[in-house]
This record gives C-alpha cells, structure tokens and sequence, in this order.
C-alpha cells in the first residue's frame, strides 16, 4: 500500500492524477481461511481489519453480496455520537467515538471528522428528564453532555426562531460537543484498504447462499462463488442478520425495519450542529459538508426489507422541521433512501457467540453507524479469542435469557 | 404506504393500525417449566423472514380490532387471513 500524503498528492497531480494505484485487490477466493467475515460494510471490513492489525490473524476473507459499503454504511446520515442512557451503553459508544476520531491517521485515509456537536431540543418535562439522567450517566464516564437554557441554544443556532405558538415550545436543549459527522463511504473504504494492505482478502460480488457445518461447528460457507471452507465465521450483515442467522438455525432478538433519510439541494452554511427536534423520539437533521440539510426521523413502524421507506414517516419529520424552521420550506428535496435495520428487542448492540461453535453475530443495533469502530474492534476480539472483549461483556445473546437487557430509549430508532 | 384490509372497516390507510408482531408465536402453557432460553425465544425472539410473514395487526385508529394478515416483507404484497383458519 502506497501512504497518502501531501507528496503523494503533490506527485499524482504533476502526472494527471493517472497513476494511483487501486486501493485494494480483488482477489479470487481460496479455497479455505482461517476467518471468514460475511458483510463487506463497516462492521466487516473493520473487523477484519482490527483482526490483522490486533491479533495477527491475516488468513481472514471478507465476502460481500453487492460492492463495499453499499449497504447500511450507504444509507445512514452520518452522525457518530454516544449520548446513551445505561452504563452498559456510554462506554462503548465512547470507545467508538474515540476510534473515529484518531482512525483517519491509523488507517492513512480521510473519515473527514467533522466535529459538529449535537443539540437535542427539550420540548416537554419527560425529555429533560431524560436528558439529565443520560448527562449524569455520561459524566461518569468521562462524556461531556451538558443542558442549554433557551438563549443558549438560540446562540448556537441564529437560523431557530421559535414562534411563540409553536405547538410543542423549546424549552432549552441538551448539547453533546464530541458528537460528529463522519463520511462514511470513507469509514468502508478506509477499513477496506487498511485490512487488503494486512493481507485480508475482500471479495465483492459474492454472495453467501449456505454455512456448513460439523458436529455443532462451523466448517466452511456455500457462495455464489462457491464453496470456501473457514474455522471462524462471523456475521456482520446489517439487515439481513435473521436471513443469515437461519442458515445455521439461530433465531434472533431482533426485527429488521427501514430507518428513512432524505437531503435537500446544496445551500450555503445556515446550520453547524446537529439538532433533534421533539427529543429522543423525534426529527434530526444536519447540514453536510456539502451544503445539504439531512433529515431523517424513527424507523417505519413494521418490519420491511423494500430498502424503501413509507410516506407518514416523511411528513411527520417535515412537519415537525417546519415548525421549528420555517425557512426550511423552500428547500427542494434532492435524494431520499432507506437502510435496514435489525433492531434488537432492547435496542443496543448485539456482539455475540451462537449455539454453532465458531459462528459469531456483530447485530449493529439501531443505528450502527456511530458504533462501527467499537463494534468492528470488539468483534474481532470475540472471533480472535473465543471471548469477549471487556466493554462489550453484556452485549452477549445471554441478556436475553438472563433477564439483563441494556434498555435504550435514546436511539435514533425507537422501538 | 400501505392499504390493510380491515376486516370489518375494509382496506384502510396504514396509519390507523399498529402492527403487532409475528402470529405464530405461541405463548408456552406452563411458562415454569421452561427452561431459560426457551422463555427468552418465546419472549424476544423472531422469525422475522425475508418473504411472506402471517402477522397481528390491530385497528387502533378505527374499529379497534385485531385480526391477521400474510404479508410479504419485500413486496409488501398483503393476502387477508379467512377467520376459519387461524
């Protein structure tokens, strides 16, 4: 792997820019791996990754049914955060957002970090409730999450105006500075490139149609591309996890269900933050680095794999950004998606061992964008040792037998 | 959005229903007797397939009646349930 750097900028753009080299191979299976990770998203690629990097394992494939990072890491909205309400949860997403923050420069490749911070509007006593228990359980873990009186928040956003008939008046807000916006392409592609230049194989285009196995133990995938044996497989397929799951017969806690986004026309700075309307049950939106205002809200209220979203979902969101921006009006949509989520029963991660030895599960929970880098790490931790990694203990399938779930109201994807 | 057949009110917006889960699931008859895991499956686990799925969806906003449905989670094609057979 060549470095990036300003010389190898410098060097490319003298010669036309036509003679970088591919940033990873794309190599014909072998007929057998030490691991194999079905996902080639974040979550996979990343494991992957911290697989070679952290435990030496480099016999590892990477195997994806479309191209890199063309599912849940395509259709997020960017936003990497750790405002969490249980002790089980702050550490994990901080972990998370300490990766992102340093991981452009482990893995030679811009994320573009940009730190925006988050304000979540408190539009009623139940929210800012909420808001100071999630802020005295952060700072104990070290998390900045800090409350706003109404000024404050109209300080941080010249463009809120609240009228004085708004239907739900903002009454003040709660701020998380660290929160960011991370370019997630570049989250795929980084991992993808870091991992192919360990020696990890990523191959595209392949998809896994069967798991085989011995004696209660996995021993090789049936693909597309055919039969490629492995002593370890783990799963990171966000929003296919049951489909995938039910090969080896494992049922799951969760339910797959589109979480819907759409951007708006390029326009000049009006927004740094990123704001939540209506509190943790409501309506986000960003400005990207592009000019784009990003909005998305809740998931769609029944499972769904259409990777298309339901209509109510869009002028709920609308009406409520209307409210609190009016100007926001005369924006033109340009783009609107939907990814898939597997929601847990509890709404937090599921980083795990199953009932068939040498199958391991990487369930991203709502929203698995911000925790990419925790979960990846933490994942190949479980897969390299057979146990798992300190911080994600209780994110095992055992939480749900034993009655220890990891209750999560301040996800973006509310059951 | 989708257009549920009620069975009494007919087909009706999707907003004025709440979907309740999968309907295969059966509640154990002697939950004591059960051992941990099989209580959690009944409890927290779903099918939850890629396909056809036979469903609880309950009327809120209307009449307020539950009744099932088969519903294919991809093409979003909805079948009705004859009450006889279930």
């Amino acid at each position: 792997m060549k470095r990036f750097s300003i010389f190898s900028l410098a060097r490319n753009a003298l010669t036309g820019h036509r003679h970088w080299e591919k940033m990873w191979r794309s190599p014909d299976p072998k007929r057998e791996y030490d691991v194999v990770i079905i996902g080639g998203g974040g979550h996979g690629l990343g494991a992957a990754y911290f697989l070679a990097k952290e435990h030496g394992i480099t016999n590892v494939a990477v195997l994806e049914k479309g191209w890199l990072g063309g599912g849940n890491t395509g259709r997020n909205t960017m936003t990497v955060r750790s405002n969490f309400l249980r002790e089980d949860s702050v550490p994990f997403h901080e972990m998370s957002l300490d990766l992102y923050h340093q991981l452009s420069r482990d893995l030679n490749y811009n994320l573009m970090v940009s730190q925006r911070g988050m304000i979540t509007f408190i539009q009623s006593s139940a929210a800012n409730r909420v808001a100071l228990q999630m802020a005295n359980t952060m700072h104990i873990y070290g998390a900045e999450y800090r409350m706003l009186t109404l000024d404050e928040v109209k300080q941080k956003i010249p463009i809120f105006d609240p009228s004085p008939d708004m239907r739900l008046p903002v009454r003040g807000g709660v701020y998380q500075p660290r929160a960011s916006m991370v370019r997630h392409d570049a989250v795929a592609w980084g991992f993808a490139r870091a991992a192919d230049a360990r020696g990890v194989d990523i191959i595209q285009n392949c998809e896994v149609t069967g798991i085989q196995q011995e004696n209660g133990a996995v021993t090789g995938v049936e693909t597309t591309r055919g039969l490629i044996k492995a002593r370890k497989i783990g799963m990171a397929v966000a929003g296919h996890g049951s489909v995938v799951a039910s090969m080896v017969g494992q049922r799951l806690p969760i339910t797959t269900q589109p979480l819907q986004a759409w951007v708006s026309e390029p326009v000049k700075p009006v927004l740094n933050e990123i704001v939540v309307i209506r509190s943790y049950y409501g309506t986000y939106l960003m400005q990207s680095d592009k000019g784009e205002i990003v909005v998305g809200q809740g998931c769609d209220p029944y499972p769904s794999y259409a990777q298309r979203g339901t209509f109510p979902i869009i002028e709920d969101a609308t009406t409520s950004m209307l409210e609190v921006f009016p100007s926001f009006g005369r924006l033109k949509l340009l783009r609107h998606w939907a990814g898939m989520l597997d929601i847990p029963y509890d709404g937090s991660p599921i980083i795990s061992k199953t009932n068939t030895r040498g199958f391991y599960i990487d369930v991203a929970g709502s929203g698995g964008f911000k925790t990419t880098p925790a979960a990846a790490k933490t994942f190949a931790h479980l897969i390299a040792k057979d146990t798992p990694h300190p911080l994600a203990e209780k994110l095992g399938l055992e939480r749900f037998s034993s009655g220890r779930l990891i209750q999560e109201g301040g996800v973006s994807a509310n059951r | 959005m989708l257009e549920i057949p009620c069975p009494w009110c007919g087909p009706r917006n999707e907003s004025e229903f709440v979907c309740a889960g999968e309907a295969d699931r059966k509640r154990p008859s002697d939950p004591e007797a059960e051992t941990e895991e099989a209580w959690a499956d009944y409890l927290f686990n779903s099918t939850n397939p890629k396909g056809v799925v036979r469903e609880w969806w309950w009327h809120v906003s209307g009449c307020t009646r539950w009744f099932q449905i088969d519903r294919d989670t991809v093409t979003h094609e909805i079948t009705p349930v004859e009450e006889s057979s279930k």
